[in-house]
């Protein structure tokens, strides 16, 4: 019973989440000013989304293989790498350091 | 005929991503079974949600018997963050508000973040990606509780391979000044709450960071 509910609420709501945009705003024009914070929630989440699987754990940051694959991603990306390269380097130096 | 093509190109865009989902929906349908669900549940959770870390920390806390109402608040806190990337997606989805409803469901950070990577977002790209890692995280999910685990993902550093890609793709948004210091302060705003509050709300709360977009 209990997993029933949890799959169903998180499902559902999880599903709204997903929809608020593209059902809620729509291809509307948005006005100005709300265009210009939306025009830049793009590099807000990503950089968002780095930090927290870089170094994000249970309430506390974690330094460990990640960050050091991530920086030699970091290092690819500079090099304007492809996005694949980029990603192999990345896995292959955090495996690499967790295999020594 | 255009679309399709975009379709396929946001397809072989995630092929090398495919290892994951389907490793990580493996883990998944097997930490699902430890938490006492069946393999039903597993992957209908996998089908209706479809989105990793969410579905990780509820079976977590309910294998540690944390209770229904502890799981709940911990995925839907973690998944909040769907509501921003939607919204900064949302123009690109075409048709009928019923349409838009089921595409939507195919928003997941990759899709999401590899249908911006020209710099503006791609409907064909989104969901090329987001039905190919549909399959894949439904179809792990399914296998992992059958035959356990594949491989573990972190072995091959697959955990590292994320981070980098969104940075990869953050790299062409910092042309201009103001993504630059909209990044830096969502950055900031992540570093400082990760230790602090629950999981899924800094990056909520990074996306305030986009309000320096009134800035003249």
């Amino acid at each position: 019973m209990t997993a029933w509910l949890v799959i169903a609420v998180v499902g559902a709501v999880t599903m709204v989440f997903k929809a608020a945009g593209p059902v809620m705003v729509g291809r509307r024009d948005l006005p100005p000013r709300v265009a210009s914070v939306v025009e830049v929630l793009a590099p807000a989440m990503l950089a968002a989304l780095v930090v927290t699987q870089t170094v994000g754990g249970d309430r506390e940051l974690v330094l460990d293989e990640r960050l050091a694959g991530v920086a030699a991603g970091a290092v690819a990306v500079w090099l304007r790498a492809p996005l694949i390269a980029v990603m192999v380097v990345a896995a292959a130096t955090a495996a690499l350091i967790r295999l020594f | 005929m255009q679309q399709a093509a975009r379709t396929r190109d946001g397809i072989r865009a995630a092929l090398p991503l495919a290892a994951a989902p389907f490793l990580f929906g493996a883990a998944f349908g097997v930490l699902a079974l430890d938490a006492g669900l069946n393999w039903l549940q597993a992957v209908l959770m996998s089908a209706t949600t479809f989105a990793g870390s969410a579905q990780f920390a509820a079976a977590t806390i309910l294998d540690d018997g944390g209770g229904a109402a502890a799981a709940i608040v911990a995925a839907l806190l973690l998944n909040a963050r769907y509501v921003p990337l939607s919204i900064a997606v949302a123009p690109i989805f075409p048709g009928s508000r019923k349409r838009r409803f089921l595409e939507s469901q195919l928003i997941v950070d990759e899709s999401w973040a590899l249908a911006g990577r020209s710099g503006r977002f791609e409907y064909g790209i989104l969901i090329g990606v987001g039905l190919f890692l549909y399959g894949l995280w439904v179809g792990g999910t399914a296998l992992g509780t059958v035959v356990g685990d594949l491989l573990d993902p972190e072995a091959i550093g697959l955990d590292a391979a994320f981070p980098a890609l969104f940075l990869a793709l953050l790299a062409p948004y910092l042309r201009s000044s103001r993504a630059v210091m909209t990044a830096v302060a969502a950055a900031v705003i992540t570093l400082v709450l990760l230790p602090v509050a629950p999981p899924g709300v800094p990056i909520v709360a990074a996306s305030l960071a986009a309000l320096i977009g009134l800035r003249r």
